[in-house]
Protein backbone atom coordinates (compact mmCIF):
# COMPACT_ATOMS: atom_id res chain seq x y z
CA UNK A 1 0.00 0.00 0.00
CA UNK A 2 2.57 2.26 1.12
CA UNK A 3 4.64 1.42 -2.39
CA UNK A 4 1.56 2.03 -4.40
CA UNK A 5 1.00 5.55 -2.45
CA UNK A 6 4.84 5.95 -2.59
CA UNK A 7 4.24 5.56 -6.88
CA UNK A 8 1.06 8.03 -7.16
CA UNK A 9 2.49 10.89 -5.17
CA UNK A 10 6.06 10.75 -6.46
CA UNK A 11 5.93 9.00 -10.23
CA UNK A 12 2.22 9.48 -11.82
CA UNK A 13 0.79 12.38 -10.14
CA UNK A 14 3.26 14.22 -12.12
CA UNK A 15 2.24 12.87 -15.87
CA UNK A 16 -1.52 12.62 -14.66
CA UNK A 17 -1.20 16.16 -13.54
CA UNK A 18 0.08 17.47 -17.33
CA UNK A 19 -2.30 15.26 -18.73
CA UNK A 20 -5.44 16.51 -16.77
CA UNK A 21 -4.71 20.24 -17.42
CA UNK A 22 -4.39 18.67 -20.81
CA UNK A 23 -7.65 17.60 -20.88
CA UNK A 24 -9.16 20.62 -19.23
CA UNK A 25 -7.33 22.73 -22.41
CA UNK A 26 -9.52 20.46 -24.51
CA UNK A 27 -12.82 21.08 -22.59
CA UNK A 28 -12.47 24.70 -22.11
CA UNK A 29 -11.65 25.30 -26.07
CA UNK A 30 -14.36 23.18 -26.86
CA UNK A 31 -17.34 23.91 -24.60
CA UNK A 32 -17.94 27.47 -25.96
CA UNK A 33 -18.01 26.77 -28.95
CA UNK A 34 -20.13 23.50 -28.94
CA UNK A 35 -22.43 25.82 -27.29
CA UNK A 36 -22.44 28.98 -29.44
CA UNK A 37 -22.66 26.65 -32.80
CA UNK A 38 -25.72 24.54 -30.65
CA UNK A 39 -27.40 27.56 -30.33
CA UNK A 40 -26.86 28.95 -34.06
CA UNK A 41 -27.74 25.36 -35.35
CA UNK A 42 -31.51 25.20 -33.51
CA UNK A 43 -31.95 28.84 -34.47
CA UNK A 44 -31.76 28.46 -37.88
CA UNK A 45 -33.21 24.80 -37.50
CA UNK A 46 -36.49 26.89 -36.24
CA UNK A 47 -36.43 29.89 -37.51
CA UNK A 48 -33.90 29.64 -40.80
CA UNK A 49 -35.42 29.67 -44.45
CA UNK A 50 -35.97 26.34 -45.90
CA UNK A 51 -31.94 26.44 -47.42
CA UNK A 52 -30.87 27.45 -43.59
CA UNK A 53 -33.15 25.04 -41.80
CA UNK A 54 -32.44 22.04 -44.33
CA UNK A 55 -28.40 22.72 -43.85
CA UNK A 56 -28.72 22.60 -40.02
CA UNK A 57 -31.01 19.08 -40.72
CA UNK A 58 -28.14 17.38 -42.91
CA UNK A 59 -25.05 18.72 -40.17
CA UNK A 60 -27.14 17.31 -37.19
CA UNK A 61 -28.36 14.14 -38.81
CA UNK A 62 -24.85 14.03 -40.33
CA UNK A 63 -22.30 13.93 -37.12
CA UNK A 64 -24.90 12.24 -34.99
CA UNK A 65 -25.02 9.35 -37.18
CA UNK A 66 -21.17 9.24 -37.45
CA UNK A 67 -19.08 7.89 -34.47
CA UNK A 68 -17.02 10.33 -32.79
CA UNK A 69 -14.31 8.40 -33.90
CA UNK A 70 -14.73 8.34 -37.25
CA UNK A 71 -15.06 11.70 -37.22
CA UNK A 72 -11.94 12.22 -35.60
CA UNK A 73 -10.46 10.03 -37.68
CA UNK A 74 -11.68 12.09 -40.74
CA UNK A 75 -10.54 15.19 -39.43
CA UNK A 76 -7.32 14.03 -38.64
CA UNK A 77 -6.39 11.57 -41.37
CA UNK A 78 -8.52 12.45 -44.69
CA UNK A 79 -8.67 16.55 -44.53
CA UNK A 80 -4.91 16.77 -45.01
CA UNK A 81 -5.40 15.02 -48.63
CA UNK A 82 -7.45 18.23 -49.16
CA UNK A 83 -4.37 20.80 -48.14
CA UNK A 84 -5.51 20.98 -44.33
CA UNK A 85 -3.38 19.57 -41.96
CA UNK A 86 -4.23 20.18 -38.39
CA UNK A 87 -2.52 18.98 -35.34
CA UNK A 88 -3.92 16.34 -32.77
CA UNK A 89 -5.05 19.25 -30.44
CA UNK A 90 -6.98 21.10 -33.28
CA UNK A 91 -8.30 17.99 -34.72
CA UNK A 92 -9.58 16.99 -31.29
CA UNK A 93 -11.29 20.09 -30.34
CA UNK A 94 -13.02 20.43 -33.99
CA UNK A 95 -14.42 16.79 -33.85
CA UNK A 96 -15.67 17.66 -29.94
CA UNK A 97 -17.07 21.30 -31.03
CA UNK A 98 -18.93 19.69 -33.95
CA UNK A 99 -20.26 16.52 -32.09
CA UNK A 100 -20.86 19.03 -28.79
CA UNK A 101 -22.70 21.06 -31.50
CA UNK A 102 -24.79 18.62 -32.91
CA UNK A 103 -26.18 17.44 -29.50
CA UNK A 104 -26.33 20.69 -27.91
CA UNK A 105 -28.43 21.98 -30.73
CA UNK A 106 -31.29 18.92 -30.12
CA UNK A 107 -31.58 20.36 -26.63
CA UNK A 108 -32.07 23.48 -27.37
CA UNK A 109 -33.86 23.30 -30.48
CA UNK A 110 -36.80 21.47 -27.90
CA UNK A 111 -36.34 24.21 -25.47
CA UNK A 112 -37.06 27.06 -28.11
CA UNK A 113 -40.05 24.87 -29.64
CA UNK A 114 -41.31 24.36 -25.98
CA UNK A 115 -41.35 28.77 -25.25
CA UNK A 116 -45.44 29.22 -25.83
CA UNK A 117 -45.56 31.11 -29.13
CA UNK A 118 -47.51 33.49 -27.19
CA UNK A 119 -44.18 35.07 -26.05
CA UNK A 120 -43.25 36.02 -29.62
CA UNK A 121 -46.47 37.57 -30.41
CA UNK A 122 -46.39 39.44 -27.43
CA UNK A 123 -42.33 40.81 -28.42
CA UNK A 124 -43.62 41.36 -31.88
CA UNK A 125 -46.39 43.63 -30.36
CA UNK A 126 -44.26 45.74 -28.90
CA UNK A 127 -42.41 46.62 -31.69
CA UNK A 128 -39.69 44.43 -31.66
CA UNK A 129 -38.40 42.85 -34.87
CA UNK A 130 -38.23 39.14 -35.18
CA UNK A 131 -34.58 38.88 -34.35
CA UNK A 132 -34.62 41.19 -31.48
CA UNK A 133 -37.70 39.13 -29.93
CA UNK A 134 -35.90 35.77 -30.60
CA UNK A 135 -32.84 37.00 -29.05
CA UNK A 136 -34.32 38.79 -25.93
CA UNK A 137 -37.69 37.07 -25.40
CA UNK A 138 -37.00 33.39 -26.84
CA UNK A 139 -33.53 32.08 -26.33
CA UNK A 140 -33.25 33.56 -22.50
CA UNK A 141 -36.03 31.17 -21.68
CA UNK A 142 -35.12 28.69 -24.34
CA UNK A 143 -31.71 28.96 -22.43
CA UNK A 144 -33.03 27.70 -18.99
CA UNK A 145 -34.93 24.63 -20.37
CA UNK A 146 -31.56 23.34 -22.67
CA UNK A 147 -29.63 23.61 -19.74
CA UNK A 148 -29.99 20.21 -17.96
CA UNK A 149 -29.29 18.69 -21.35
CA UNK A 150 -26.38 21.30 -22.62
CA UNK A 151 -24.69 20.33 -18.72
CA UNK A 152 -25.24 16.66 -19.71
CA UNK A 153 -23.47 17.00 -22.80
CA UNK A 154 -20.62 18.93 -20.96
CA UNK A 155 -20.23 16.03 -18.93
CA UNK A 156 -20.07 13.45 -21.98
CA UNK A 157 -17.55 15.56 -23.54
CA UNK A 158 -15.41 15.68 -20.27
CA UNK A 159 -15.41 11.40 -20.73
CA UNK A 160 -14.87 11.55 -24.23
CA UNK A 161 -11.74 13.83 -24.54
CA UNK A 162 -10.20 10.97 -23.82
CA UNK A 163 -10.68 9.89 -27.40
CA UNK A 164 -7.82 12.84 -28.32
CA UNK A 165 -5.21 9.91 -27.07
CA UNK A 166 -6.13 7.76 -30.28
CA UNK A 167 -5.05 11.18 -32.57
CA UNK A 168 -1.75 10.68 -30.27
CA UNK A 169 -2.92 14.06 -28.18
CA UNK A 170 -1.53 13.61 -24.26
CA UNK A 171 -4.18 14.10 -22.16
CA UNK A 172 -5.37 12.23 -18.73
CA UNK A 173 -6.49 9.13 -20.51
CA UNK A 174 -2.84 8.97 -22.39
CA UNK A 175 -0.63 10.40 -19.87
CA UNK A 176 -2.28 7.15 -17.84
CA UNK A 177 -1.52 4.86 -20.38
CA UNK A 178 1.80 5.81 -20.88
CA UNK A 179 2.44 5.35 -17.36
CA UNK A 180 1.25 2.27 -16.97
CA UNK A 181 2.78 0.78 -19.56
CA UNK A 182 5.60 1.96 -18.09
CA UNK A 183 5.43 0.42 -14.56
CA UNK A 184 3.17 -2.58 -15.46
CA UNK A 185 0.55 -0.83 -13.29
CA UNK A 186 -2.65 -1.11 -14.89
CA UNK A 187 -4.79 -1.71 -12.55
CA UNK A 188 -3.53 0.79 -10.19
CA UNK A 189 -2.86 3.35 -12.80
CA UNK A 190 -6.10 3.42 -14.39
CA UNK A 191 -8.11 3.28 -11.24
CA UNK A 192 -6.67 6.75 -10.30
CA UNK A 193 -7.42 7.94 -13.52
CA UNK A 194 -10.77 6.67 -13.25
CA UNK A 195 -11.06 8.84 -9.94
CA UNK A 196 -9.61 12.15 -11.89
CA UNK A 197 -12.60 11.83 -14.30
CA UNK A 198 -15.02 10.83 -11.72
CA UNK A 199 -13.59 13.93 -9.45
CA UNK A 200 -14.44 16.54 -13.10
CA UNK A 201 -17.82 14.73 -13.65
CA UNK A 202 -18.60 15.24 -10.19
CA UNK A 203 -16.95 18.60 -9.78
CA UNK A 204 -18.91 19.79 -13.57
CA UNK A 205 -22.16 17.94 -12.48
CA UNK A 206 -22.35 20.40 -8.98
CA UNK A 207 -21.41 23.27 -10.97
CA UNK A 208 -24.08 22.82 -13.49
CA UNK A 209 -26.51 22.42 -10.10
CA UNK A 210 -25.55 25.42 -8.71
CA UNK A 211 -26.27 27.32 -11.85
CA UNK A 212 -29.33 25.67 -12.75
CA UNK A 213 -30.51 27.14 -8.96
CA UNK A 214 -29.04 30.41 -9.90
CA UNK A 215 -31.19 30.88 -13.13
CA UNK A 216 -33.86 29.42 -11.82
CA UNK A 217 -37.29 31.62 -11.51
CA UNK A 218 -40.06 31.04 -9.42
CA UNK A 219 -42.60 29.44 -11.71
CA UNK A 220 -40.93 29.26 -14.56
CA UNK A 221 -41.77 25.77 -15.59
CA UNK A 222 -45.38 26.00 -15.59
CA UNK A 223 -47.48 26.50 -18.34
CA UNK A 224 -50.19 29.10 -18.25
CA UNK A 225 -51.73 29.26 -21.32
CA UNK B 1 -59.17 64.30 -45.03
CA UNK B 2 -60.51 62.52 -42.22
CA UNK B 3 -59.61 63.43 -38.40
CA UNK B 4 -60.09 59.78 -37.00
CA UNK B 5 -57.05 58.00 -35.51
CA UNK B 6 -57.56 54.64 -37.64
CA UNK B 7 -59.12 54.23 -40.75
CA UNK B 8 -60.01 50.36 -42.06
CA UNK B 9 -61.67 50.28 -44.69
CA UNK B 10 -63.14 46.68 -46.19
CA UNK B 11 -60.68 44.45 -44.31
CA UNK B 12 -60.87 40.50 -45.18
CA UNK B 13 -58.71 37.27 -43.74
CA UNK B 14 -59.41 34.03 -44.43
CA UNK B 15 -57.85 31.05 -43.21
CA UNK B 16 -57.60 28.49 -45.15
CA UNK B 17 -61.82 27.70 -46.16
CA UNK B 18 -62.84 29.83 -43.65
CA UNK B 19 -63.95 33.58 -44.44
CA UNK B 20 -63.00 34.70 -41.24
CA UNK B 21 -63.25 38.63 -42.08
CA UNK B 22 -65.41 40.15 -44.37
CA UNK B 23 -65.07 43.77 -45.48
CA UNK B 24 -64.81 44.92 -42.01
CA UNK B 25 -64.99 49.06 -41.81
CA UNK B 26 -64.84 51.29 -39.25
CA UNK B 27 -63.28 54.49 -37.84
CA UNK B 28 -62.08 55.18 -34.52
CA UNK B 29 -61.24 58.67 -33.31
CA UNK B 30 -59.31 59.96 -30.71
CA UNK B 31 -60.52 59.30 -27.05
CA UNK B 32 -63.06 56.66 -28.52
CA UNK B 33 -64.00 53.39 -26.57
CA UNK B 34 -65.20 50.74 -29.09
CA UNK B 35 -66.20 48.23 -28.11
CA UNK B 36 -66.76 44.90 -30.33
CA UNK B 37 -69.09 42.15 -28.84
CA UNK B 38 -70.31 38.83 -30.71
CA UNK B 39 -70.19 35.36 -30.85
CA UNK B 40 -67.37 33.22 -30.49
CA UNK B 41 -65.12 32.71 -33.70
CA UNK B 42 -66.60 35.46 -35.63
CA UNK B 43 -63.40 37.57 -36.46
CA UNK B 44 -62.98 39.60 -33.66
CA UNK B 45 -59.71 39.02 -32.24
CA UNK B 46 -58.31 38.45 -35.98
CA UNK B 47 -59.64 41.76 -36.93
CA UNK B 48 -57.23 43.29 -33.97
CA UNK B 49 -54.33 41.35 -35.07
CA UNK B 50 -55.47 42.56 -38.30
CA UNK B 51 -55.03 46.19 -37.23
CA UNK B 52 -51.64 45.76 -36.01
CA UNK B 53 -50.69 43.09 -38.63
CA UNK B 54 -49.70 40.08 -36.40
CA UNK B 55 -51.76 38.68 -38.72
CA UNK B 56 -51.92 39.95 -42.28
CA UNK B 57 -55.04 40.96 -43.90
CA UNK B 58 -56.12 39.24 -46.96
CA UNK B 59 -57.43 42.29 -48.60
CA UNK B 60 -58.81 46.23 -47.22
CA UNK B 61 -56.99 49.21 -46.27
CA UNK B 62 -56.27 50.26 -42.57
CA UNK B 63 -54.78 54.11 -41.84
CA UNK B 64 -53.12 55.10 -38.45
CA UNK B 65 -53.72 58.62 -38.50
CA UNK B 66 -52.68 59.87 -42.15
CA UNK B 67 -50.30 56.88 -42.70
CA UNK B 68 -51.67 53.77 -44.82
CA UNK B 69 -50.29 51.29 -42.61
CA UNK B 70 -51.68 48.05 -44.53
CA UNK B 71 -48.64 47.43 -46.42
CA UNK B 72 -46.14 49.93 -44.35
CA UNK B 73 -42.67 48.56 -44.31
CA UNK B 74 -41.75 49.73 -40.91
CA UNK B 75 -44.37 47.14 -39.44
CA UNK B 76 -42.12 47.09 -35.63
CA UNK B 77 -42.51 51.01 -36.03
CA UNK B 78 -46.43 50.98 -36.58
CA UNK B 79 -47.10 48.15 -33.67
CA UNK B 80 -44.95 50.51 -31.34
CA UNK B 81 -47.90 53.03 -31.79
CA UNK B 82 -50.91 50.21 -31.44
CA UNK B 83 -50.87 48.86 -27.68
CA UNK B 84 -51.94 45.55 -27.20
CA UNK B 85 -52.93 43.38 -24.48
CA UNK B 86 -54.03 39.44 -25.01
CA UNK B 87 -56.52 37.24 -23.39
CA UNK B 88 -53.78 35.28 -22.27
CA UNK B 89 -51.57 38.01 -20.66
CA UNK B 90 -48.41 36.69 -22.68
CA UNK B 91 -46.05 38.01 -20.67
CA UNK B 92 -42.13 37.37 -20.57
CA UNK B 93 -42.13 34.48 -18.19
CA UNK B 94 -38.30 34.91 -17.51
CA UNK B 95 -38.53 38.86 -16.32
CA UNK B 96 -40.34 40.25 -13.14
CA UNK B 97 -43.28 42.84 -13.77
CA UNK B 98 -40.57 45.54 -13.99
CA UNK B 99 -38.49 43.50 -16.58
CA UNK B 100 -41.79 42.63 -18.57
CA UNK B 101 -42.85 46.92 -18.60
CA UNK B 102 -39.14 48.21 -18.96
CA UNK B 103 -38.14 45.67 -21.82
CA UNK B 104 -39.77 47.70 -24.45
CA UNK B 105 -38.59 50.31 -23.57
CA UNK B 106 -34.71 49.60 -23.33
CA UNK B 107 -35.08 47.43 -26.61
CA UNK B 108 -37.19 48.81 -28.77
CA UNK B 109 -37.56 52.52 -27.67
CA UNK B 110 -33.69 52.49 -26.64
CA UNK B 111 -34.29 54.38 -23.29
CA UNK B 112 -31.60 54.77 -21.28
CA UNK B 113 -31.39 51.56 -18.41
CA UNK B 114 -32.07 54.24 -15.24
CA UNK B 115 -34.50 56.12 -16.81
CA UNK B 116 -36.47 53.07 -18.13
CA UNK B 117 -36.58 51.47 -14.62
CA UNK B 118 -38.25 54.66 -13.47
CA UNK B 119 -40.53 55.31 -16.03
CA UNK B 120 -40.99 51.35 -16.10
CA UNK B 121 -41.81 52.29 -12.56
CA UNK B 122 -44.42 54.79 -12.99
CA UNK B 123 -46.44 52.52 -15.37
CA UNK B 124 -46.56 49.80 -12.69
CA UNK B 125 -48.09 52.31 -10.47
CA UNK B 126 -50.45 53.82 -13.26
CA UNK B 127 -52.23 50.54 -13.09
CA UNK B 128 -51.69 49.76 -9.01
CA UNK B 129 -48.75 47.27 -9.95
CA UNK B 130 -45.89 49.04 -8.08
CA UNK B 131 -45.84 46.94 -5.18
CA UNK B 132 -45.58 43.54 -7.18
CA UNK B 133 -42.62 44.89 -9.59
CA UNK B 134 -39.58 42.29 -9.03
CA UNK B 135 -42.49 39.67 -9.16
CA UNK B 136 -42.28 37.02 -11.87
CA UNK B 137 -45.22 36.34 -13.99
CA UNK B 138 -45.90 32.83 -12.09
CA UNK B 139 -45.96 34.66 -9.02
CA UNK B 140 -49.27 37.45 -9.80
CA UNK B 141 -52.54 36.28 -10.20
CA UNK B 142 -54.41 36.80 -13.40
CA UNK B 143 -56.05 40.13 -12.65
CA UNK B 144 -52.01 41.34 -11.66
CA UNK B 145 -50.75 39.64 -14.73
CA UNK B 146 -53.19 41.03 -16.54
CA UNK B 147 -52.51 44.59 -15.90
CA UNK B 148 -48.85 44.36 -15.81
CA UNK B 149 -49.88 43.69 -19.57
CA UNK B 150 -51.41 46.58 -19.77
CA UNK B 151 -48.77 48.61 -17.75
CA UNK B 152 -46.07 46.87 -20.46
CA UNK B 153 -48.75 48.55 -23.48
CA UNK B 154 -48.73 51.95 -22.18
CA UNK B 155 -45.31 51.82 -21.24
CA UNK B 156 -44.88 52.66 -25.14
CA UNK B 157 -46.91 55.52 -25.48
CA UNK B 158 -49.33 54.03 -27.76
CA UNK B 159 -51.59 56.70 -29.71
CA UNK B 160 -54.51 53.30 -29.23
CA UNK B 161 -54.91 50.32 -27.39
CA UNK B 162 -56.29 47.35 -28.54
CA UNK B 163 -57.67 44.58 -25.83
CA UNK B 164 -58.73 41.68 -26.79
CA UNK B 165 -61.07 40.11 -24.56
CA UNK B 166 -58.80 41.18 -21.74
CA UNK B 167 -60.75 39.41 -18.73
CA UNK B 168 -61.97 36.01 -19.97
CA UNK B 169 -59.06 34.10 -19.29
CA UNK B 170 -59.63 35.77 -15.24
CA UNK B 171 -61.89 34.05 -12.82
CA UNK B 172 -64.90 36.37 -12.22
CA UNK B 173 -63.55 37.81 -9.02
CA UNK B 174 -60.51 39.11 -10.77
CA UNK B 175 -61.87 40.72 -13.75
CA UNK B 176 -62.71 43.31 -11.42
CA UNK B 177 -59.57 45.09 -11.08
CA UNK B 178 -58.53 44.78 -15.12
CA UNK B 179 -61.67 46.49 -16.09
CA UNK B 180 -61.18 49.26 -13.50
CA UNK B 181 -57.75 49.57 -14.60
CA UNK B 182 -59.60 50.13 -18.20
CA UNK B 183 -62.36 52.42 -17.24
CA UNK B 184 -59.36 54.99 -15.47
CA UNK B 185 -57.46 54.69 -19.40
CA UNK B 186 -60.82 55.43 -20.79
CA UNK B 187 -61.95 57.91 -18.66
CA UNK B 188 -58.45 59.47 -18.89
CA UNK B 189 -59.31 60.10 -22.94
CA UNK B 190 -57.15 56.86 -24.22
CA UNK B 191 -58.44 56.14 -27.73
CA UNK B 192 -59.35 51.81 -26.99
CA UNK B 193 -60.53 48.90 -29.20
CA UNK B 194 -61.78 46.50 -27.03
CA UNK B 195 -63.08 42.99 -27.56
CA UNK B 196 -65.09 42.04 -24.72
CA UNK B 197 -68.37 40.56 -23.09
CA UNK B 198 -68.31 42.12 -19.97
CA UNK B 199 -71.14 43.83 -20.70
CA UNK B 200 -71.78 46.50 -17.52
CA UNK B 201 -68.42 47.35 -18.40
CA UNK B 202 -69.22 48.14 -21.95
CA UNK B 203 -72.18 50.11 -21.08
CA UNK B 204 -70.24 52.35 -18.92
CA UNK B 205 -67.28 52.88 -20.90
CA UNK B 206 -68.07 52.58 -24.59
CA UNK B 207 -68.28 55.14 -26.97
CA UNK B 208 -69.71 52.31 -29.36
CA UNK B 209 -70.71 49.14 -29.51
CA UNK B 210 -69.95 47.54 -32.70
CA UNK B 211 -71.87 43.51 -32.99
CA UNK B 212 -70.04 41.69 -34.91
CA UNK B 213 -70.77 37.93 -36.65
CA UNK B 214 -69.57 35.82 -39.68
CA UNK B 215 -66.87 38.14 -40.31
CA UNK B 216 -68.99 41.48 -40.66
CA UNK B 217 -70.03 44.31 -38.42
CA UNK B 218 -74.14 43.50 -38.37
CA UNK B 219 -75.28 45.77 -36.09
CA UNK B 220 -73.72 49.16 -34.45
CA UNK B 221 -74.46 52.01 -31.91
CA UNK B 222 -73.94 53.59 -28.27
CA UNK B 223 -74.65 51.61 -25.21
CA UNK B 224 -77.88 53.72 -24.62
CA UNK B 225 -79.08 52.50 -27.97
CA UNK B 226 -78.84 48.98 -27.62
CA UNK B 227 -80.23 49.28 -23.93
CA UNK B 228 -83.19 51.06 -25.09
CA UNK B 229 -86.04 48.52 -26.48
CA UNK B 230 -87.45 51.21 -28.81
CA UNK B 231 -84.15 52.47 -30.78
CA UNK B 232 -82.68 51.63 -33.77
CA UNK B 233 -79.21 51.08 -35.13
CA UNK B 234 -77.36 53.82 -37.10
CA UNK B 235 -75.18 53.40 -39.82
CA UNK B 236 -72.41 56.08 -39.38
CA UNK B 237 -70.70 54.21 -42.11
CA UNK B 238 -73.16 55.07 -45.27
CA UNK B 239 -70.14 54.92 -47.81
CA UNK B 240 -68.65 51.10 -46.93
CA UNK B 241 -69.36 48.55 -48.74
CA UNK B 242 -73.22 46.60 -48.86
CA UNK B 243 -72.00 43.83 -46.78
CA UNK B 244 -70.82 46.34 -44.14
CA UNK B 245 -74.08 48.07 -44.20
CA UNK B 246 -75.03 47.60 -40.19
CA UNK B 247 -78.45 46.53 -40.07
CA UNK B 248 -81.26 49.69 -38.55
CA UNK B 249 -82.12 47.60 -35.70
CA UNK B 250 -80.62 45.99 -32.86
CA UNK B 251 -82.47 42.85 -32.66
CA UNK B 252 -79.33 40.09 -33.49
CA UNK B 253 -77.40 42.15 -30.80
CA UNK B 254 -80.37 41.84 -28.30
CA UNK B 255 -80.29 38.43 -29.19
CA UNK B 256 -76.75 37.37 -28.92
CA UNK B 257 -76.84 39.58 -25.19
CA UNK B 258 -79.86 37.28 -24.12
CA UNK B 259 -77.96 34.08 -24.78
CA UNK B 260 -75.21 35.59 -22.66
CA UNK B 261 -77.43 36.20 -19.70
CA UNK B 262 -78.89 33.07 -20.17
Amino acid sequence: MDDSLRYILEDLSGPLLQGTIASLKLIACSVPFGLILGFAIAVGWVYGNRAISGLCKVYVLLVKGTPLLILLFVIYFCLPSLGLTLSPFAASVTGFIMCNAAYNSEYIRGAILSVRSGQLIAARSLGMGRFQAIISIVLPQAARRALPGCSNEIIYLIKYSSLAYILSFIELTGAGKMAATRSFRFTLVFSVVGLVYLTMVTLASLFFMWLEKKFAIPGFERSRD
Amino acid sequence: MSDAILRVRGLSKRFDSEEVLRGVSFEVHKGDAKVFIGPSGTGKSTLLRCLNRLVEPDSGQVWLGSEEITHASDIDGVRRRMGMVFQNFYLFDHLTALGNVEIGLTKVLKMPKRQAKDFAMSELARVGMDRFADKYPAELSGGQAQRVSIARSLAMNPEIMLFDEPTSALDPELTGEVLEVMRNLASGGMTMLVVSHEMEFVYSVASEVLFMEGGVIVERGTPGQIRDENASAESRDPGAPSAQNPSKSFARTRAFLRRLDG
